[in-house]
């Protein structure tokens, strides 16, 4: 901007002198390369909003894969999106709006002047990214458990882990045959196991091989039930329970790819939520923040609401397909 | 600035009013937050209902009503500076045009593609894989 410009918002800036580095009366929340406090405001917003641009684009190729994997795949995200946990998620989706709200409460009593308000809602705040990560925590690791995983290690069970309540979720899923529909039965190959000198068949427990007719087209005789595992043996089988359901569609690991790929990405930006509402307290704390200065809380609080708006649509994406 | 227009305009006369930006009223942050946790239920609950093809646009749109209410409200669009809500339009725009133009690629290409897992997957895949879905390529047709 041409410094013969008079600026009517800012008398003592209008001998035109913007760069005089603090010399005589200077607004001390006013960069001196700023015209204004408007303006200096206005040029924060424009940047934190063009930064949160490049996140809604970040996500946005992970959304493109996603909807080109479920275009690909229906039966898979409707058979494996019963394999989350709806309660864990609305939780999560509750706590990541409590804290947005706070995040809401803890600028507007930085505009306030209401320090103890403002340092209350950005614990609370915190205390929620905390709650949605421990949450996340535990379902990851019960994925973990039953070998819910991405790539090709969802069909290779990992040696020495037990498997017991996770019988249960496996009842809770569809009932095979009617998920299931392939159109060209030729384009599937079952794969049979005796006939790959690779595999030694033997060193495969018996209970992770499962059903050789995974990729079993519709309308194909359902393959034998497994026999029932010796007594003793139960308590050897391996988590990896989808491995024996008949009605797992095939390329259902491509289901917890992109899953992980997205809450997990997700989950980042929640810890760096945790870093900059962190650092806020802090500064808050220290005094930092008044109706004069309170920007920081704005824009560190417009990150929080965008991490919070990008979970609102991972949630039914993942863990609401009927 | 457009900021001061915007605020000397503003009708809650009880709220203060800080030299730049706008203070939301708490009726309307807790109502937002409540508007969303009652739209979190409600979709929740929807989905437990079979509405056919009906399901996924519901839960998205119930998706879109929440996001929309976080970013007016929360993140005070509402009363900020029109070009940032632009910014934010623009890049959704941009991120719906990419799965338009992915999703006619692939529906382009679709008689070509291999079924199943990516060629060089199947290797792994036979060697370690009990029970794993086997792709083969489909013949070009013609």
């Amino acid at each position: 901007m041409s410094q013969s410009i008079a600026h009517p918002q800012d008398g003592h800036r209008a001998d035109g002198h913007h760069d005089d580095h603090g010399h005589g009366h200077h607004d001390p929340n006013l960069a001196h390369h700023f015209d204004s406090l408007g303006q200096q405001f206005d040029s924060a917003k424009l940047g934190i909003w063009l930064f949160l641009a490049t996140e809604v684009l970040f996500f946005g190729g992970l959304f493109a894969a996603y909807a080109i994997l479920r275009m690909r795949h229906p039966d898979v995200f409707s058979y494996a999106s019963h394999y989350l946990d709806t309660i864990m998620g609305g939780i999560n989706t509750c706590v990541l709006i409590v804290s947005s709200l706070t995040m809401a409460l803890a600028v507007r009593y930085a505009q306030t002047d209401n320090r103890r308000g403002l340092i209350a809602c950005l614990v609370l705040t915190f205390m929620g990214a905390v709650g949605f990560l421990v949450i996340k925590y535990f379902e990851y690791s019960h994925k973990f458990h039953d070998n819910l995983v991405w790539g090709t290690s969802f069909y290779v069970p990992p040696e020495g882990a037990e498997g017991d309540a996770e019988r249960a979720l496996l009842k809770s899923a569809p009932a095979a045959d009617s998920t299931i529909e392939v159109k060209d039965p030729a384009m599937f190959v079952v794969p049979d196991l005796a006939a790959k000198p690779a595999v030694d068949a033997s060193a495969v427990k018996a209970a992770s091989r499962g059903p050789s007719g995974l990729a079993r087209p519709s309308g194909a005789p359902a393959p034998a039930a497994p026999s029932e595992p010796a007594p003793g043996a139960v308590e050897q089988a391996h988590p990896a329970l989808h491995l024996e359901d008949a009605a797992m569609p095939p390329n259902t690991h491509l289901f917890f790819a992109i899953y992980y790929a997205m809450t997990g990405l997700h989950g980042v930006h929640v810890v760096a939520g945790m870093g900059i509402l962190a650092w806020l307290t802090w500064r808050a704390v220290r005094g930092d923040f008044s109706s004069k200065n309170f920007t920081a809380v704005d824009t560190g609080g417009l990150y929080w609401h965008i991490v919070d708006l990008i979970w609102i649509f991972l949630f039914p994406l993942f863990y609401l397909i009927h | 600035m457009a900021h001061d227009a915007a605020h000397h305009h503003h009708s809650g006369s009880h709220e203060p009013h800080p030299e730049v930006g706008h203070v939301v009223p708490v009726k309307y942050l807790v109502g937002a937050g409540l508007a969303l946790l009652v739209l979190t239920v409600v979709t929740v609950a929807v989905r437990y209902v079979d509405l056919g093809e009906a399901n996924m646009p519901l839960a998205l749109g119930i998706a879109l009503v929440k996001a929309t209410i976080v970013a007016l409200i929360f993140m005070h669009l509402r009363w900020d500076r029109p070009f940032n809500l632009l910014v934010l339009i623009g890049s959704i725009v941009f991120v719906l045009l990419l799965i338009a133009f992915a999703a006619m690629d692939v529906h382009q290409y679709e008689p070509t593609m291999f079924t199943g897992n990516a060629p060089d997957a199947q290797s792994t895949l036979d060697a370690n894989a009990p029970g794993a879905p086997v792709a083969q390529a489909r013949p070009l047709e013609n």
